[in-house]
């Protein structure tokens, strides 16, 4: 469960990127988030991953405040939720399976737990025979696979995608939202920014607009409603 | 932390020293001069303070009595001498004790001052030691005054001025030293400066997925420490070999008992660990000063 409550954000160089946004997210939700550009998605999810802090408000994941979690204790939030970004950061040097088995190392998994997760998130984003393979090596939908299965294999109870097909062909991006429901059908509650007006209007869930820092909308099977 | 991790992290400091070949080559040259200039120092350092002491241990105040003195006249000069309070102690050295010492310390050559033994032309002497070897010349001066007392002779300000001399050599190659430390410092920091930058996609994703601040720090300060303790190698080993054949070669040679190098064993093993524990406390700074500024951790 994500709560915010009143939540403000102004950036050091004086932008308002957030300006008094209140919202709940229960569990096994699957939430997109619209608006034009500048709006304030972005800013609107770092806030759940703990990538910037609030001005001012709180927000509360599964009973923890983020305006209050100390630094010291944000690598630990981060264990409990995915991210994914547009851009797959997949590191060019490590093969597939090293950049998924990178999540459990950095968090110290012993070998063999590490080995048994990793071939289980590759064979869900159907990546199995590619493990040996370098990110140069896979088109774009494959590496942000990749970066999916990396997202999911600690077993997040929560994935954040920051506009995930931006940079897909409209096939793909297909595929990889396909991907996302499956993941969502698994209890996962998924917040997803997207200027992907096909998908949001095919598969329909709730979709909260931002426009100027604001929540302007907030409909439980919504559509994209601008015509970019 | 677990032996994976630490592998883990040992792994990627080596290939960072690697991959970044000219930083840290110069990196560690830096240290390398600098402590080899440390060690160079540290040694005469260490042994001229050790000249120094055995010098003033031997300070001391002759005074030749006057040949015309009889022994009532020696035995008033003394109880005189006993009066300073600065005195500590008085030996009488005969004329002919005198001549014994001239002959030993000219060794062979020596023998031809036998002539003399029949018409000794040497003075009986007192030999005066003081509480503290800065009083010396005080009390020489007071002594001059004294009947008797022919002609007096003491280091004439000699220790005085190899302690000065000393004292400024010092000061010089500490302040030479400290430049050199920090140089040593600022180019390892910017080694590390550029793994951290090379790194900081990984940084970011270490991030994301969960990394502790402490696990991302550490192969930066692993990497900072092989470049100290590496910089620390050639030092330790060319200072041991160079002093060790000085040694060697001076030992036999050197007959006066106050200028004795320190030797070999324990001191260039105290020595070496010193540099050792300099080149690793360098890198681990330096390599901290970065990670702090770019970390942000
Ligand atoms: N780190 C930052 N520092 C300063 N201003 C920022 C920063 N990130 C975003 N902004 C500004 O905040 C506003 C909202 O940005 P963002 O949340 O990225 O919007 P969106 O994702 O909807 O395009 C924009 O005006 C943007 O320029
Ligand atoms: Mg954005």
């Amino acid at each position: 469960m994500i709560e915010m409550q009143d939540v403000y954000k102004t950036y050091s160089n004086g932008v308002v990127a957030l300006n008094g946004v209140s919202v709940r997210i229960k569990q096994g939700e699957f939430v997109y988030v619209v608006g034009p550009s500048g709006a304030g998605k972005s800013t609107f999810v770092k806030m759940m991953y703990r990538e910037e802090k609030p001005t001012s408000g709180s927000i509360m994941i599964n009973g923890v405040n983020l305006a209050k979690l100390k630094d010291s204790k944000v690598p630990l939030l981060r264990r409990h939720i995915g991210v994914v970004f547009q851009d797959f950061k997949l590191l060019p040097k490590l093969t597939v399976y090293e950049n998924v088995a990178f999540a459990l190392e950095v968090i110290e998994e012993s070998p063999k737990t590490i080995k048994k997760k990793v071939m289980e998130v590759l064979d869900l984003v159907g990546l199995k025979h590619k493990v040996r393979s370098y990110p140069n090596e896979l088109s774009g939908g494959e590496q942000q696979r990749v970066s999916i299965a990396r997202s999911i294999v600690n077993s997040p109870k929560i994935v954040i995608a920051d506009e995930p097909t931006g940079n897909l062909d409209p096939e793909t991006s297909w595929g990889i939202m396909e991907l996302f429901e499956q993941i969502n059908d698994r209890g996962t509650t998924i917040v997803m920014a997207t200027h992907n007006r096909e998908i949001v209007n095919t598969i329909k869930r709730r979709v909260i607009a931002i426009e100027n820092g604001k929540i302007v909308r907030d409909e439980a099977r919504g559509e994209y409603g601008y015509d970019d | 932390m677990t032996i994976n991790t630490l592998k883990r992290h040992m792994r990627e400091s080596v290939k960072s020293l690697g991959r970044n070949g000219w930083m840290t080559f110069a990196s560690i040259s830096a240290v390398t001069v600098t402590l080899l200039l440390v060690g160079v120092f540290l040694v005469i350092m260490f042994n001229m303070n050790h000249f120094a002491k055995n010098i003033e241990d031997d300070v001391e105040i002759r005074v030749y009595i006057d040949l015309t003195a009889t022994e009532k006249d020696k035995q008033a000069l003394r109880a005189k001498i006993d009066a300073i309070p600065e005195v500590k102690e008085i030996q009488y050295s005969s004329k002919e004790n005198e001549l014994k010492n001239l002959i030993k310390s000219f060794g062979e050559e020596g023998s031809s001052f036998r002539l003399f033994e029949q018409d000794n032309p040497l003075s009986d002497v007192y030999v005066v030691k003081t509480v503290k070897p800065t009083d010396t010349m005080k009390v020489a001066k007071q002594i001059e005054t004294f009947k008797f007392a022919h002609k007096v002779k003491y280091g004439q300000g000699e220790v005085e001025k190899l302690f000065k001399t000393l004292k400024i050599a010092r000061n010089i190659g500490l302040g030479l030293i400290i430049g050199l430390l920090f140089t040593a410092m600022f180019l390892i920091s910017n080694t590390i400066k550029i793994t951290i930058f090379a790194r900081r996609r990984e940084i970011e994703i270490m991030r994301l997925v969960g990394a502790t601040n402490g696990f991302i720090r550490w192969p930066f300060f692993l990497e900072g420490l092989w470049l100290g303790v590496i910089g620390a190698v050639v030092p330790v080993v060319s200072l041991s070999f160079v002093y060790y054949n000085i040694y060697e070669f001076v030992k036999p040679r050197l007959a006066v008992p106050f200028m004795q190098l320190l030797p070999f064993n324990p001191f260039m093993w105290q020595i070496s660990a010193v540099l050792l524990l300099l080149g690793a406390c360098i890198g681990v700074w330096g390599s901290m000063m970065s990670v702090r500024k770019f970390l942000k951790v």
